[in-house]
């Protein structure tokens, strides 16, 4: 897998308390000053680094104020789904030597160990390319770090949690996905950590506007893909979601939620499916006995679903014109499969991307019916199905411009997966 | 996409016997006469169609010619034999393996030569073009079968009450039937073969595939066969059946423990299908793995189904195709997927002749110059197979195995008067005839089948008895007595078998029974003899009404229709008098009669309303012959045209135990009105008009009713409807809400339902009722308590 981010695991480096080199993107946290109007000095979002840089005496006495109402280090987001648990942490780059001097060894620690690795066990992986740095946050300047495990590993997440005494921090740990729910007991016994639930709808949506506002200065977050009919052209190109209401949210987890949503509070979770990545992973490691998403995506990408699906021009021949169904389209996925012969003749790799081309178009075709039902014209898909996974995101913004006949736009966003843990974050910094 | 499956060596039957040798004669029935075939071949099941003619025996009455009047008898009307052709649809379902073998029957029987071109549709009909041609000799005709699927579709819906039927696993009955709609328009069939289409049908000819999915019976055989390595479809749905799917399906309390509250959603729903299969190192038994494939392709259909229904804003979606074909498992799971997707506000329904609708299509494209479409047709109970039967849908290994050749039939007459609703129904859509629905009533249906079982002793011997010049009518009747007792077995089993069990139905089934083997109308002479002694005392009896106070007469009057009533040949406590003793006459039924108050008595308020102005015209649905109708129905009617009222006498078109026919009728009232002056009067000015119901049946369904009937109940403005005898107004009717103002009158002539209604033997039903909002004109609003 390539990182097209920044990867640096030189030592020391959380250490430095003075950034070096110019931020990508700078930009307060909207929401967090809306509970402090009384702090102007703040109010204007965006002023140069330099510019901060001249006026610290303002920012320091601006950041005393905050500190009050502002939450204690560490700053976790967690969302624990069925498959892979997401967890975002801002790792403070203007620390100052008092701080430096006040801060606890165990959170010295649990930051050296976070964003000096890459990889965390056998499967804890940080996805640097996503890293957002100098970033602001609650009047605190640093980098927001993500880093995925499987939720089957939480075990091991927690032990390392009570090694590291975790608890003795005294901070609130923010979590949604069901797993905040399923584990908060063990939170407790295993790791004596407390866990503040949330709405994982709540908190994805929170994360995907969160996200997109401060990235739009940097690489854009939201993309699309152009000619998306015409195999040769398809591009991806930036989009800037400016006006982003009414919006169709598709959110392909392990399973899929689909919500309309009209404003930041304003949103409907207008359907769901089973068939989501859950299930490409589940078939194809009982179809072709692989057993990682990874696997998975790398042999679809070398087969071809035509062996083990009936088109449509297997039946007639060429298109149905009677009812404008082109020769290409699937008629039945996995149709040529009942036939004993075809069973023999196909690969593995071709059962995977079979099954993958399967899950995406009903993804895609759900959508589209959603987004009619609707009267919404812009969809966002996002969900760590979709990590990597330039075959599906391909499929998807063919089928909803193909189908719709150029009326629906399919959007795509850079942190895919992590949404709901940035969503837990900001509620841990702005309870809402 | 429709059924699209493509048979591979590996599907084909491999346990059937070819060789086997065909009851033909109880499969392909009427070849001789047979035209218009169509065929239409899927993966698995051939359906032929064909159109034939049958020549059967029917009973007709005539007057005398009044010339040689006395040289005949003393017989009112002579009874007549003759023979009758109708015409019948037949269409059989088969294996495709049998295929073979069923050509080469129809080669040899087929005695018409006109036919030149064979109808066909289907994905299989390709495959099979080159055979079909070479065995019969006739050109293949290819149908679009989608074109097909629909026009049979519309055909059932229109024809068949009871076709379409909602399925709840665990309710009492599994299957509940729907009335048919007055219009079956709009509505969305999901066809389910290899993949699914969706198509909107607005009408008769316009109809639009509005979207599919590739997610299928294709995706669950395919799927399923490489999962499970089972490699049959129906073998896959019996693992499914066993097995559990949460050990496969990753549940929504999987991830959150228990349930995602805020969002309604219980811990027990499915989060993400085949969730938990995600690992390497772990095992899942076939079972689980085809129940939660089986969860993910029903689920996912139902999803897509409702999406289209919502977008489209229709509520009436049939599901079809192979993957639904009569199958409980998937009709459960869709069902299930359609109530959580719509919460209950879209019911998923299943068709009865599901299987058909394709051959059904075909035969109709290819038999347009006929145009079917302008005749009403009816579902004949005693040649086809009906629901569940041991079909080739049904579990094929064990069949193969005992040798039989497996096959279902359906048999559609064509009837004589094309058939509508009654006008005057104050609700179309929510009318349903039958009082007692014996699907859902256990007791009921027990009790029911049993007295049917009871009577059909007496039945056959007066079929034999009713034709004594016939030597082999005892055989024939013998054959009856089988095939009704079979039909009884069945329904005991499967009381779904031909939409929801009634008395009318376990009626109409007998009548059919007897027509079959040529017992058209065992009662005629009967009913020949009771109209000849009836008539005799007409005189005397309208006399001595005449001479009773205005009040008096109306009371006795009504208390004439009612004894009258008893005498009825269908009702087992009163035939058993009837045979015993000849003499039991008209005076000793009055005295039969249960005194007032009645079980159900709203005789005050009908003599209130005949304080009133007169009706403007009274539409009578009569019962029996005999007593019954000359010297009850006739008498009351002739106080109605006194009045001033208009009467339309409405009787059946065709024979059914002793009722009297239109024919009779028609005779019956020439007669009185030689010797009645006021009949004659009424005859003569247009007041008293006879009509046909349109029905051969002992019970009524008032939204199948002659055309012509209810043209004339709207021309003359008809406000009263009368519905006399047990087969009628109670079994049937006995809740039917009219526009206009109505009477039910009967007496009850079965301990067990007079029971079951709270009253005894002889117990009268006299129900009179007015529509809210309609006070009876001149009289204040009465209702009946």
């Amino acid at each position: 897998m390539a990182f097209n981010g920044h990867q640096r695991e030189d030592e020391g480096i959380d250490e430095d308390e003075t950034p070096t080199k110019q931020p990508r993107s700078e930009k307060e946290m909207p929401g967090c000053f809306k509970t402090e109007p009384h702090n102007e000095a703040s109010a204007s979002a965006g002023r140069s680094t330099s510019e901060r840089r001249t006026s610290n005496s303002t920012m320091r006495h601006r950041a005393d104020s905050v500190k009050k109402t502002r939450p204690p280090f560490p700053w976790f987001g967690m969302d624990i789904g069925g498959t892979l648990v997401k967890l975002v942490y801002f790792e403070p780059k203007d620390i100052t030597a008092e701080e430096e001097q006040e801060e606890v060894e165990n959170l010295k620690s649990i930051r050296r160990y976070l964003t000096s690795n890459t990889a965390y066990g056998k499967t804890g992986i940080r996805d640097v390319h996503l890293e957002l740095q100098d970033l602001t946050l609650c009047g605190r300047t640093g980098n927001l770090h993500f880093i995925r495990f499987p939720t089957h590993d939480l075990p091991a997440f927690l032990q390392m949690g009570r090694n590291k005494h975790f608890s003795s921090l005294h901070t609130t740990l923010c979590a949604t996905g069901g797993g905040a729910y399923k584990f908060e007991s063990d939170f407790r016994t295993m790791a004596d950590l407390q866990l503040h639930k949330l709405d994982e709808l709540d908190c994805l949506i929170r994360g995907v506007l969160y996200i997109d506002s401060v990235m739009s200065s940097g690489p854009s977050e939201c993309y699309y893909f152009e000619n998306p009919t015409d195999p040769d052209h398809c591009v991806q190109k930036p989009y800037t979601l400016e006006n982003p209401y009414p919006l169709l949210l598709v959110n392909i987890g392990s399973g899929v939620s689909i919500l309309a949503v009209y404003s930041e509070s304003n949103y409907k979770r207008v359907t769901g499916t089973s068939l989501g990545g859950g299930t490409f992973l589940g078939l194809c490691c009982l179809l072709t006995g692989c057993s990682t998403f990874e696997e998975a995506l790398e042999m679809a990408s070398q087969g071809e679903s035509t062996r083990v699906d009936k088109l449509v021009r297997d039946i007639y021949g060429g298109d149905y014109e009677r009812f404008g169904l082109p020769g290409w389209a699937v008629a039945s996925s996995f149709g040529n499969m009942m036939s004993k012969e075809k069973r023999e003749s196909v690969s593995k790799e071709d059962l995977a991307r079979a099954t993958l081309v399967t899950i995406t178009n009903n993804i895609g075709s759900i959508t589209r019916m959603c987004a009619l039902n609707e009267n919404i014209e812009r969809v966002v898909f996002v969900g760590n199905f979709l990590r990597v996974n330039t075959l599906s995101m391909k499929l998807l913004a063919y089928a909803m411009d193909y189908w719709s006949k150029g009326q629906l736009k399919a959007l795509f966003l850079r942190h895919e997966g992590y949404f709901g843990a940035v969503g837990a974050l900001l509620e841990l910094l702005h309870p809402s | 996409m429709a059924e699209f499956v493509r048979l591979d060596s590996s599907t084909s039957r491999h346990t059937m016997d070819k060789s086997i040798t065909l009851p033909p004669d109880e499969i392909f029935r009427n070849l001789e006469n047979a035209k218009r075939f169509a065929i239409d071949i899927g993966g698995s099941l051939t359906k032929l169609a064909y159109y034939s003619t049958v020549q059967h025996k029917v009973a007709k009455v005539r007057s005398f010619d009044k010339a040689t009047k006395e040289a005949a008898s003393d017989k009112l009307y002579e009874i007549s034999v003759q023979e009758e052709v109708t015409a019948r649809l037949h269409f059989i379902k088969f294996e495709n393996a049998y295929i073979e073998t069923c050509l080469d029957f129809i080669k040899d029987h087929l005695v018409n030569t006109e036919t030149k071109v064979i109808k066909a549709t289907g994905g299989g009909a390709h495959k099979f073009k080159e055979l079909i041609e070479r065995k019969l000799g006739l050109k293949v005709d290819k149908e679009d079968e989608m074109t097909c699927l629909i026009k049979g579709c519309n055909f059932v819906l229109r024809n068949i009450p009871h076709e379409a039927f909602v399925y709840a696993k665990h309710a009492d009955s599994e299957f509940r039937f729907q009335t048919t709609q007055p219009d079956i328009f709009p509505y969305l069939l999901v066809n389910i073969g290899s993949g699914v289409s969706i198509v909107k049908v607005e009408s008769e000819d316009k109809f639009e595939r509005i979207g599919g999915s590739s997610i299928g019976g294709g995706t669950f055989w395919g799927l399923g066969a490489l999962l499970t390595k089972t490699k049959r479809f129906d073998e896959l749905l019996q693992l499914a059946s066993k097995g559990q799917h949460t050990s496969v399906d990753m549940l929504v309390k999987d991830i959150y423990g228990g349930s995602y509250g805020s969002l309604g959603l219980t811990g027990d729903l499915i989060a993400s299908s085949f969730g938990k299969s995600a690992t390497a190192d772990k095992e899942f038994s076939k079972e689980d793995m085809a129940k939660s494939l089986l969860h993910m392709i029903s689920n996912d259909i139902g999803q897509l189904a409702c999406l289209y229904a919502k977008l489209h804003n229709l509520s009436r979606v049939y599901f079809g195709g192979f993957f639904i074909r009569g199958h409980p498992v998937t009709m459960h799971t869709i069902t299930y997927s359609i109530n959580f997707f719509t919460k209950g506000e879209v019911q998923a329904l299943f068709l009865r002749h599901e299987g058909y609708l394709g051959a059904i299509g075909a035969f109709l494209k290819g038999a347009e110059e006929d145009n079917p479409n302008q005749y009403s047709w009816g579902e004949n109970y005693a040649g086809s197979s009906g629901l569940m039967s041991v079909s080739p849908d049904m579990n094929p290994m064990q069949r193969a195995r005992s040798g039989t050749f497996p096959f279902d039939m359906l048999e559609m007459d064509r009837l004589e008067r094309q058939l509508v609703n009654l006008p005057l129904l104050q609700d179309p859509s929510s009318y349903i005839p039958d009082t007692m629905d014996l699907t859902e009533d256990a007791l009921a249906r027990e009790y029911w089948l049993y007295c049917f079982e009871e009577a059909l002793d007496g039945v056959v011997k007066r079929a034999v008895a009713s034709q004594p010049d016939m030597p082999e009518a005892a055989e024939r009747a013998e054959k009856f007595r089988q095939k009704y007792r079979h039909k009884l077995q069945t329904l005991r089993h499967q009381p779904f078998a031909y939409g929801s069990l009634t008395v009318r139905s376990l009626l109409d089934t007998r009548e059919h029974c007897l027509n079959e083997f040529n017992f058209p109308d065992p009662y005629s002479k009967i009913k020949q003899n009771e109209n000849d002694i009836a008539l005799k005392y007409y005189q005397k009896a309208v006399k001595s009404l005449e001479e009773l106070s205005w009040e008096e007469r109306q009371f006795a009057l009504v208390r004439g229709v009612l004894a009258g009533n008893v005498f009825d040949w269908g009702a087992k406590a009163v035939s058993d008098v009837l045979e015993s003793d000849p003499e039991f006459g008209f005076e000793q039924a009055k005295r039969q009669l249960e005194e007032r108050p009645w079980l159900v008595d709203s005789y005050d308020q009908w003599l209130e309303r005949l304080r009133g102005p007169p009706h403007k015209c009274a539409l009578f649905f009569v019962d029996n012959s005999g007593v019954d109708i000359i010297l009850g129905v006739i008498p009351f009617v002739r106080e109605l045209l006194s009045r001033g009222t208009e009467v339309v006498l409405a009787s059946n078109s065709g024979p059914a135990l002793n009722d009297v026919t239109n024919g009779e009728l028609q005779i019956l009232t020439e007669r009185i009105a030689a010797m009645d002056p006021v009949i004659q009067a009424g005859l003569r000015e247009d007041r008293l008009t006879l009509v046909q119901s349109g029905s051969s049946s002992p019970c009524l369904d008032l939204s199948r009713l002659d055309k012509v009937l209810a043209q004339v109940v709207r021309e003359r403005q008809t406000d009263l409807v009368i519905i006399e005898g047990m087969g009628r107004a109670i079994h049937t009717n006995y809740y039917a809400m009219l526009s206009c103002e109505s009477l039910k009158m009967a007496v009850i002539k079965n301990s067990w339902l007079a029971d079951r209604l709270g009253g005894k033997l002889f117990s009268v039903v006299f129900k009179y009722e007015v529509p809210a909002g309609k006070p009876s004109q001149g009289s204040a609003a009465v209702t009946p308590s």
